[in-house]
């Protein structure tokens, strides 16, 4: 085989660019209708969001622990254990948070959107519709986004929630910071623009995760490999995409 | 091709009695021509067979008839309207007037039988609930199915299946059904029940039904006209019996399902010597 020019992958980059802005359009056009359908909505805002919420919390717990322990250790060092609860929740509410999420939402929700979709299409499900004049974006792709682009939000805010309290139980439970300066500190600390920061990185993400898993499941060859490969490859677009939009948000957001 | 000719001896019928109507239609996919100049039509109320080999395009022309894909070139009209020159909306419109079988029924998964039957009306109408389950339950009924109402698509054998995925295909009365190769994998059993149910839903209901299959037997027994394609265009047309009865050496191959005939057993390959030789030198 002969190695491909690097002009090919680029073509090829941009043409994969132009079909999903297309089909982000065509969605966008669909989703005003199935707004009118809210039992469709509200079962895929489950699908994306409340099956997401024990790994979501979970993960939670565990990563709002580890930053307690690691928070404490380093700030011990300048003698300044008072300040837990802001890096906690600053490093949360602004970062850890939206992004662990959507990277954990991309991994549970986003690869049951593509092969959903990509096994509806390989079934003849979608073609089915099609000849039944009813529209599959309006019916399946569009709810299934929506419903990402909601359950995203309401995620991250229970992640952060989650992790501060994670926080806390390591930092004052078991390192012995005081309770009061914990929650003081951080209260006097956190505005309203950090609470933005994370809420804009979270629609912005799930935005992303959401369209991607959903076009690839949309245009996944009809074949057990190609519904595989539609699954992967939500993965791997999603994770590197939210880790891309997350330093042009930051830097935004500074 | 010697017999394309009697293709054109069945259009006799009057324009208003013609429902598909197939005029010198091209149609390549991924570089491989599979259509070089198909002449075909579909009459009202009859049972029209599309026979073939596996291969020659049979779901392909359902495709084109139901405007999923645009002929390269040449006509092709449904219901008086050229497809290729209709929008999206009118394509929609169009698709209501139609039914479609698929091989392998492509009932929606995440609801069971019943809503599987009422999704089309409660996507089309706003019928009131009775009026609906009324409509559901007399399809289910025609096709027997009436109490697996409540299964999940997963729970039914393919047979059944299949039958449901007529009910919901004549649940909004369209007036012509495409059946996609609907006796394959079937025991004979049901074989025998989608046999009967295709010919009573064309005699009952006067839908006009395009069956696209190779199982030569089967269609025999139900349809009124056939068209036998093969090479991208009609090889042979008439009526079942007539097609038995042709001259034509690749017609009869097929009919008989001999493996002696035009269409040969080994695909197209460098010559065998040569090639084993080349093996061994390697």
């Amino acid at each position: 085989m002969t190695p491909r020019r690097p002009g090919t992958y680029l073509l090829g980059g941009l043409r994969r660019l132009g079909s999903v802005t297309i089909f982000l359009v065509q969605l966008l056009i669909q989703c005003v209708p199935a707004l009118g359908k809210p039992r469709l909505l509200v079962m895929q805002i489950y699908n994306a969001g409340a099956r997401s919420l024990i790994i979501i919390m979970l993960s939670g717990l565990f990563v709002g622990m580890v930053l307690g322990l690691q928070g404490y250790d380093l700030l011990r060092r300048f003698g300044s254990e008072e300040a837990l609860g802001i890096a906690a929740a600053l490093g949360l509410l602004r970062e850890l948070a939206p992004v662990i999420t959507a990277l954990l939402f991309a991994g549970r929700a986003g690869t049951a959107l593509a092969s959903e979709i990509g096994l509806m299409r390989a079934t003849d499900q979608l073609t089915a519709m099609e000849i039944m004049a009813v529209d599959p974006l309006r019916y399946v792709a569009a709810p299934r986004f929506l419903g990402g682009v909601i359950a995203m939000p309401l995620l991250t805010a229970i992640f952060s929630v989650i992790g501060l309290y994670g926080a806390q139980l390591v930092g004052v439970q078991l390192m012995g910071v005081d309770r009061g300066v914990f929650w003081s500190q951080t209260q006097g600390a956190v505005d309203l623009h950090d609470v933005n920061e994370g809420v804009v990185k979270s629609i912005v993400f799930g935005l992303a995760c959401s369209l991607i898993a959903v076009h690839e499941g949309y245009h996944a060859e009809p074949t057990a490999e190609g519904v595989g490969l539609a699954t992967t490859r939500t993965v791997v677009a999603s994770s590197v995409m939210i880790l891309l939009l997350d330093y042009v948000l930051t830097a935004a957001f500074l | 091709m010697s017999s394309t000719a009697s293709a054109h001896a069945t259009s006799t019928a009057p324009d208003g009695d013609v429902v598909v109507a197939v005029r010198d239609v091209h149609y390549a996919a991924g570089g491989r021509p599979i259509f070089a100049g198909l002449d075909l039509e579909v009459r009202r109320g009859r049972i029209t067979a599309i026979m073939g080999p596996s291969g020659t395009g049979k779901t392909t022309l359902l495709r084109l008839i139901t405007a999923q894909v645009p002929p390269a070139s040449g006509q092709l009209t449904v219901f008086g309207q050229e497809v290729s020159t209709l929008g999206r909306r009118e394509i929609y419109a169009l698709r209501r007037r139609m039914g479609m079988l698929f091989q392998n029924g492509a009932l929606l998964t995440d609801m069971d039988v019943f809503e599987n039957v009422a999704f089309p009306v409660r996507e089309h109408t706003d019928l009131p609930e009775p009026l609906v389950r009324l409509l559901v339950l007399t399809k289910l009924q025609a096709v027997g199915l009436r109490g697996a109402a409540q299964l999940m698509p997963g729970e039914l054998s393919g047979g059944m299946a299949r039958r449901v995925a007529l009910a919901r295909a004549i649940v909004m009365d369209p007036e012509i059904l495409l059946y996609d190769e609907p006796f394959v994998g079937l025991d004979p059993i049901s074989l025998g029940f989608i046999l009967r149910l295709i010919k009573q839903t064309n005699q009952a209901l006067g839908i006009t039904s395009v069956v696209v299959s190779h199982d030569v037997r089967e269609l025999a027994t139900i349809a009124d006209d056939s068209y036998l394609i093969s090479e991208g265009r009609v090889a042979a047309a008439g009526t079942p019996a007539q097609l038995k009865a042709s001259d034509s050496a690749a017609v009869r191959q097929f009919m008989t399902g001999s493996a002696d005939g035009p269409v040969p057993f080994h695909y197209p390959a460098p010559d065998y010597a040569t090639q084993l030789l080349e093996a061994d030198e390697r």
